[in-house]
């Protein structure tokens, strides 16, 4: 690669003075054209559908898109709807749990696996696989688990604990929870690694320094560590409300929206409407709606991430 | 007197200890669990499951529904198992991880090292997305695909997963090698190394373990991926979730649930692997680059 | 060794590969489906076999997942593509919405041919048809309003077929009383839809049923009889486990099957799983209409659509419209599938008992008119409405409101969607 960019070079500094202008320029606009496929790319796949989606939002499109302008109709429509405002609940509930007890969960597990454990080799991975599977394949077991008739209950029935009862699942008020538990234990993992990548990053010395001055454990890390991984708590944050927001085969897999449609999302109710009812319209005007939730909580991460970059 | 207060410190630290240990394995339980269910039900005959107790150990251990799932399942009209659909999934998985990875590196390249007017605005653009949920470009990305000829390839499958991880790969680039030193960039210049020199000799060689994270991430994402495998395959292309999901959700058939759960680990295995292995390096990875500050 | 494996995988799918792509130049069918379990591939093997008899080579497009949900979204995706497959599997109205978008072929050249329209029965045309023009083959009929029973309870309580409401909550009472779930049931949408379509009927005769759910007549969606029929189901609430919600209709089956509860409600699908276990009908299960719908049938069927093709595919397309209408193959396939042929003139003598009770009824009532399209299986309604039914049928289900405000509520919905 570097060869062949460099004869030219040579050969153009041979050739008339003129034309070097041209290579010079073409050298230094090199790195805009390694961008320019990707972001043409990405311009056209992520915004120009964004507008697609935008424009059809408008119009009375059922199995295929169609372009009869109905203005506002959809949303009007949308809003109306119980299922919507349902899923908008439900996405607060699901949304601040997740990210709550996921980030949680995955700092204390982090800092837990950083006091030296001798087994972490075995546990990181046991912590980490979730990720790596998808809820098709694991939807149906914690369908069984959560289940009171087959699965964790029975068994505790069947070991004598009489009296244990666990049908969230089957309870129209407490479904969401059951998704909570079901989306914590496939993500939870994922942010520990990130914390846990966050702590070894620390300076040692720091740690040294504070430990000296006679801070206890629990302060250490209160008052220093904590603070120091807020970039990690950043990326976590982005990373799961992300997936918050887009959760969706993961409520398909366990509870199919119910009991009733208790446990609908924003994500499934899309879907839903753009695909299993055919009213393409509806569902684009509520993914117009999630996407702008999207970026109301992106885009002042991107803020950030820029001004960093300009300081 | 000191010994004593020693004494009561290394205890203290042994109850401490114990407690760590007991919270480390009380979460490893919880995220084994669902893997549990997966395998022990896998290795029952279908009259023991159908009795209706999930949990238990097989009274008859059988690794009939493994190989039913692997060779002899019915996927369509053919009973092949899911074997054939491996081939599938990988002939798509290594060129898409492969392309988007470098392309990643590249773009994370430029906005770091080739710093431009602008340059953070096309970061953030390309940030975005990440973040667009998938169902919504579903189809207007199938009449581009159709308009470019490459519906229903395996190319244009390709090039779906490659677009749609290009946010993820140049993040993690592009964090990665803000962190490298811009001094040996420019010491490169100067003695003559251009732009893809200066990436290749310089910037690649040390890009081990945030490649280690990309290459997980992509392969997990792409493995995983259902939604454009289903929409944009075609005959001899579907991808193996396409085939798992045919196996497992029939509609008005009998569900064999032993052969679902050994299918379905079946087809999880090499994104099992590629975590098992690489665990280590992947929070390293992380470390190196992805929630650096 | 292993990579010398892995080439000549490689290079086979290749062949395999360049193959299929040179026959499809000769002549090939490509069919979008979701039959992928053990029995229905089995019998859309019959199909396969019979086309490769011809020459025809079949491109397998199986797509599995509820009622083809996930089938319809790759569907939609290959059409904007472009790339349309042969054929697809679908379900009534779906089968309308795909016509008005003006991408199926047309059949009647081959229908007249074949004189569809005197065998297929007119309530199934409906759906074959549009604007005058076939655009569908028929392979089955199932109907919907069976009741699948265990004999063993059934005979242990002295219990006989109830064929009246107030007989059956008689003999769920009894069931119940005995110490056994009444009622086998999975608490998912369609499942609650598909009892409320037999209960519609068992409350307010055909004539209700048609005016509410296929004329979608607003009186009648919200009138006493609704409200009657909304009790009711409220009533069978009453009898189900209370683990109900969420349980795959195949594991309420297995319920019944394993002699823990007395009757499930559900579709002749159901049968396959009975005779699965190595039940045999009217000795160890019973199968007969839900209590008070006799004479009357709620159908599904499915349909496979063609779509248009290059004028190269045409040939191969029109062979296969022919096989899946062909006596012969419609008999040996629904005895595998455990629904009726589509074509009232096939022979029923190769169907087990449940199978010929069905076919005789379907005749009968096809004669005299009261052959109805479910409402739960997207039969009676476009999509929109009938996802919207479920919506206020299940929530009613789960208590989330009274019976009353679940009429209204339904007259609403079916409104908002259309």
């Amino acid at each position: 690669m570097s060869v062949s960019q460099e004869i030219p070079v040579a050969a153009a500094k041979a050739a008339a003075g003129a034309s070097a202008g041209t290579v010079e320029w073409l050298q230094r606009a090199l790195p805009k054209v390694v961008l320019a496929p990707s972001f043409v790319i990405i311009l056209i796949v992520v915004y120009g559908f964004i507008l697609f989606t935008g424009v059809l939002s408008f119009t009375d499109s059922k199995i295929l898109p169609s372009f009869n302008w109905v203005g506002w109709q959809n949303y009007v429509k949308l809003w109306g709807f119980r299922n919507w405002i349902t899923a908008l609940q439900n996405l607060a509930i699901f949304g601040s749990l997740y990210i709550l007890l996921c980030s949680a969960i995955g700092l204390f597990l982090a800092i837990l696996i950083d006091q030296k454990i001798r087994i972490e080799g075995l546990l990181r991975p046991i912590y980490l696989y979730p990720m790596a599977l998808s809820f098709i394949v694991t939807g149906t077991a914690w369908k069984w688990f959560l289940d009171p008739g087959i699965g964790l209950a029975n068994t505790m029935h069947q070991w004598g604990w009489e009296s244990f009862a666990f049908n969230w699942i089957k309870d129209g008020k407490m479904a969401i929870y059951c998704i909570v538990i079901a989306a914590i234990w496939q993500s939870s993992g994922f942010v520990m690694a990130m914390f846990l990548a966050g702590l070894r990053g620390i300076d040692n010395e720091i740690v040294k320094a504070a430990q000296i001055d006679g801070a206890s454990n629990f302060n250490l890390y209160r008052r220093i560590i904590i603070p120091i991984l807020r970039p990690a708590f950043l990326s976590v944050f982005v990373v799961l409300a992300h997936l918050a927001i887009k959760s969706y085969d993961l409520v398909i897999a366990l509870t199919g929206g119910g009991p009733g449609r208790a446990t609908e999302l924003p994500a499934t109710f899309m879907y839903s409407y753009t695909f299993t009812r055919n009213e393409m319209g509806i569902g684009a005007s509520s993914a117009v709606i999630m996407l702008m939730m999207i970026a109301s909580v992106i885009v002042p991460y991107l803020y950030s991430e820029l001004r960093r970059g300009k300081r | 007197m000191a010994h004593a207060t020693q004494e009561t410190a290394v205890r203290t630290n042994v109850v401490v200890r114990a407690l760590i240990y007991t919270g480390l394995l009380f979460f490893a339980g919880y995220y084994l669990v669902p893997l549990y269910v997966m395998l022990v039900n896998s290795v029952k005959p279908l009259d023991e499951i159908r009795q209706g107790d999930m949990m238990s150990l097989p009274a008859l251990f059988t690794l009939d529904p493994w190989y039913s799932a692997w060779s002899t399942a019915q996927i369509g009209v053919q009973p092949t198992g899911l074997k054939p659909y491996f081939i599938n999934s990988i002939v798509m998985v290594v060129p898409a991880v492969a392309i988007s990875t470098l392309l990643g590196a590249l773009n994370g390249y430029v906005l770091t090292k080739w710093r431009f007017r602008g340059d953070g605005i096309v970061f953030g653009l390309l940030l975005f997305a990440c973040f667009i949920p998938f169902q919504i470009v579903l189809i207007p990305m199938a009449r581009l695909l159709g308009l470019v000829g490459l519906a229903g390839s395996v190319s244009g499958l390709v090039l779906v997963h490659v677009v749609y991880g290009l946010g993820f790969t140049t993040l993690f680039f592009r964090n990665y090698y803000d962190a490298f030193p811009t001094e040996l960039i420019r010491a490169a210049q100067i003695d003559g190394a251009g732009f893809f020199r200066i990436f290749w000799r310089i910037l690649l060689p040390s890009s081990g373990p945030i490649i280690v994270v990309t290459v997980i991430w992509q392969f997990t994402n792409i493995w995983n991926d259902f939604l454009f495998g289903v929409s944009f395959s075609d005959v001899d292309s579907q991808p193996v979730t396409v085939a798992l999901n045919n196996l497992v959700s029939s509609s008005t058939g009998v569900k064999e649930y032993n052969v679902h759960f050994a299918g379905a680990v079946l087809a999880a295995l090499p994104t099992l692997i590629v975590y098992i292995v690489s665990g280590r390096y992947f929070v390293r990875g992380l470390m190196a680059g992805a929630v650096k500050g | 060794m292993k990579v010398s494996k892995l080439l000549s995988t490689s290079a086979l799918v290749a062949g395999v590969a360049l193959f299929s792509a040179t026959a499809a130049a000769a002549e090939s069918v490509e069919v979008l489906h979701w039959w992928t379990s053990g029995g229905e591939a089995a019998a859309l093997n019959v199909l396969k076999e019979d086309l490769e008899k011809q020459g025809v080579n079949w491109q397998d497009m199986p797509v599995a997942g509820g009622g083809g949900e996930q089938a319809m979204t790759a569907l939609r995706a290959r059409v904007t593509a472009g790339n349309p497959p042969t054929a697809v599997q679908m379900l009534g109205f779906d089968i309308t919405d795909w016509a008005k978008q003006g991408v199926v072929a047309d059949l009647n050249d081959l229908a007249a041919k074949e004189s569809w329209e005197k065998v297929v029965p007119p309530a199934l045309q409906a759906f074959s048809k549009y604007e005058g023009k076939w655009v569908a083959a028929p392979v089955n009929v199932h109907s919907t309003n069976w009741v699948w029973a265990n004999k063993k309870i059934f005979d242990e309580l002295g219990l006989k077929q109830p064929t009246s409401w107030d007989e059956l909550i008689a003999a769920l009472d009894k069931i119940k009383g005995a110490g056994y779930t009444a009622v086998a049931h999975g608490g998912q949408p369609w499942q609650e839809a598909t009892i409320f379509d037999a209960v519609v009927v068992a409350t307010g005769g055909p004539e209700f049923y048609k005016k509410a759910f296929i004329d979608l007549d607003q009186s009648a969606l919200n009138s006493d009889t609704m409200v009657q029929a909304f009790d009711r189901m409220a009533k069978l609430r009453t009898y189900v486990d209370d683990n109900f919600s969420g349980r795959d209709w195949n594991l309420a089956s297995a319920m019944v099957i394993e002699g823990k509860a007395g009757v499930q409600f559900m579709g002749d699908w159901a049968k396959g799983e009975f005779l699965n276990a190595g039940k045999v009908p009217e000795k160890d299960f019973l199968c007969f209409r839900f209590p008070g719908t006799q004479g009357t049938v709620t159908f599904n069927s499915d349909q496979f659509v063609m779509f248009k093709v290059g004028e190269d595919r045409k040939a191969a397309q029109e062979k296969l419209a022919s096989a899946i209408m062909n006596p012969s193959f419609q008999v040996a396939f629904n005895k595998i599938k455990g629904s009726v042929p589509a074509r009232t003139d096939a022979e029923g003598s190769g169907l087990d008992a449940c199978g010929q009770k069905g076919m005789k009824e379907l005749a009968e009532a096809s004669q005299n008119g009261t052959l109805f399209g479910s409402m739960a299986h997207g039969h009676a309604a476009p999509a929109a409405v009938k996802v919207a039914t479920y919506d206020v049928i299940t929530a009613h289900f789960n208590g989330e409101m009274d019976s009353k405000t679940a009429a209204e509520e339904l007259a609403n919905a079916v409104a908002g969607a259309q």
